[in-house]
């Protein structure tokens, strides 16, 4: 199976060169060009929350393989930020709190096929989506 | 990257010709709405062909562009958006509703015509 790709984010540019490696890992696993689209469209959300909320941090693609045969691609998007107070809210369509349209994560959720958040106040937040090959 | 702004006759053009970053879609939307008041343009073409990836940061920011111009009294559209993109955006929640979009460039300025001619 081929190794992890971590990328540092820490600017807008980082946003583009993380959505666009992950645009090629996505073909290189068999996805669509359509799926590996929404699979681009969702890190450049996650990166770009990691610039706007923790200034850093980092996006992790993992190529993933079910003992069932599935295959997919994981992607870990992680920051040590100040983290989300509350996880709810900021799930909710059309809440934001940097002034966005509020589709970000919420969207992501959609975009993906697995989709899981872990954050606490003060310490970072990490989210952990899948997307498997139909 | 910066974005090439044509100018033909009333209109301008302003072509992405690779991925923009956040800082690089700022940059198009004050160019843009400069222009216009310069040229005193009656509309805009924005041509996305060339966008990997429309996401909720790159509508925000073609809404605002459309919105300012708007207020200038001149029309924008989007044209070019590639299907993959199309399905994305709509699996994000984006629609870019109030904003008129056509299929290509030449689409883009029959519709600006149109528009042109039904005012005057």
């Amino acid at each position: 199976m081929p190794a992890d790709t971590q990328i540092l984010i820490a600017s807008d540019r980082d946003v583009v060169a993380a959505r666009q490696q992950g645009r090629a890992v996505a073909l290189r696993a068999g996805f669509s060009m359509s799926e590996a689209t929404l699979i681009a469209t969702a890190i450049s959300e996650l990166a770009r929350n990691i610039v706007s909320y923790a200034n850093q941090g980092s996006v992790t693609l993992r190529p993933v393989h079910r003992s069932n045969g599935a295959i997919g691609l994981t992607i870990v998007a992680s920051d040590s930020g100040p983290g989300i107070a509350d996880v709810t809210l900021a799930l909710r369509d059309g809440y934001s709190s940097s002034g966005g349209l509020g589709l970000g994560l919420p969207g992501v959720r959609r975009l993906m096929d697995e989709f899981d958040i872990v954050s606490r106040a003060g310490s970072g937040t990490t989210v952990t989506v899948t997307k498997w090959l139909p | 990257m910066q974005v090439p702004i044509l100018k033909q006759g009333g209109v301008l053009i302003a072509t992405i010709q690779a991925a923009l970053s956040d800082a690089d879609l700022l940059e198009l939307r004050t160019a843009l709405v400069q222009q216009v008041v310069r040229y005193r343009s009656s509309g805009v073409i924005v041509d996305v062909t060339a966008m990997d990836v429309m996401d909720s940061f790159a509508s925000r920011t073609l809404l605002e562009i459309s919105h300012m111009i708007r207020l200038r009294g001149a029309a924008t559209v989007i044209v070019g958006i590639q299907p993959e993109v199309a399905f994305a955006m709509v699996q994000l929640g984006l629609t870019l509703e109030d904003i008129p979009t056509a299929l290509d460039l030449e689409e883009g300025l029959a519709y600006l015509q149109q528009k042109a001619r039904s005012i005057n």
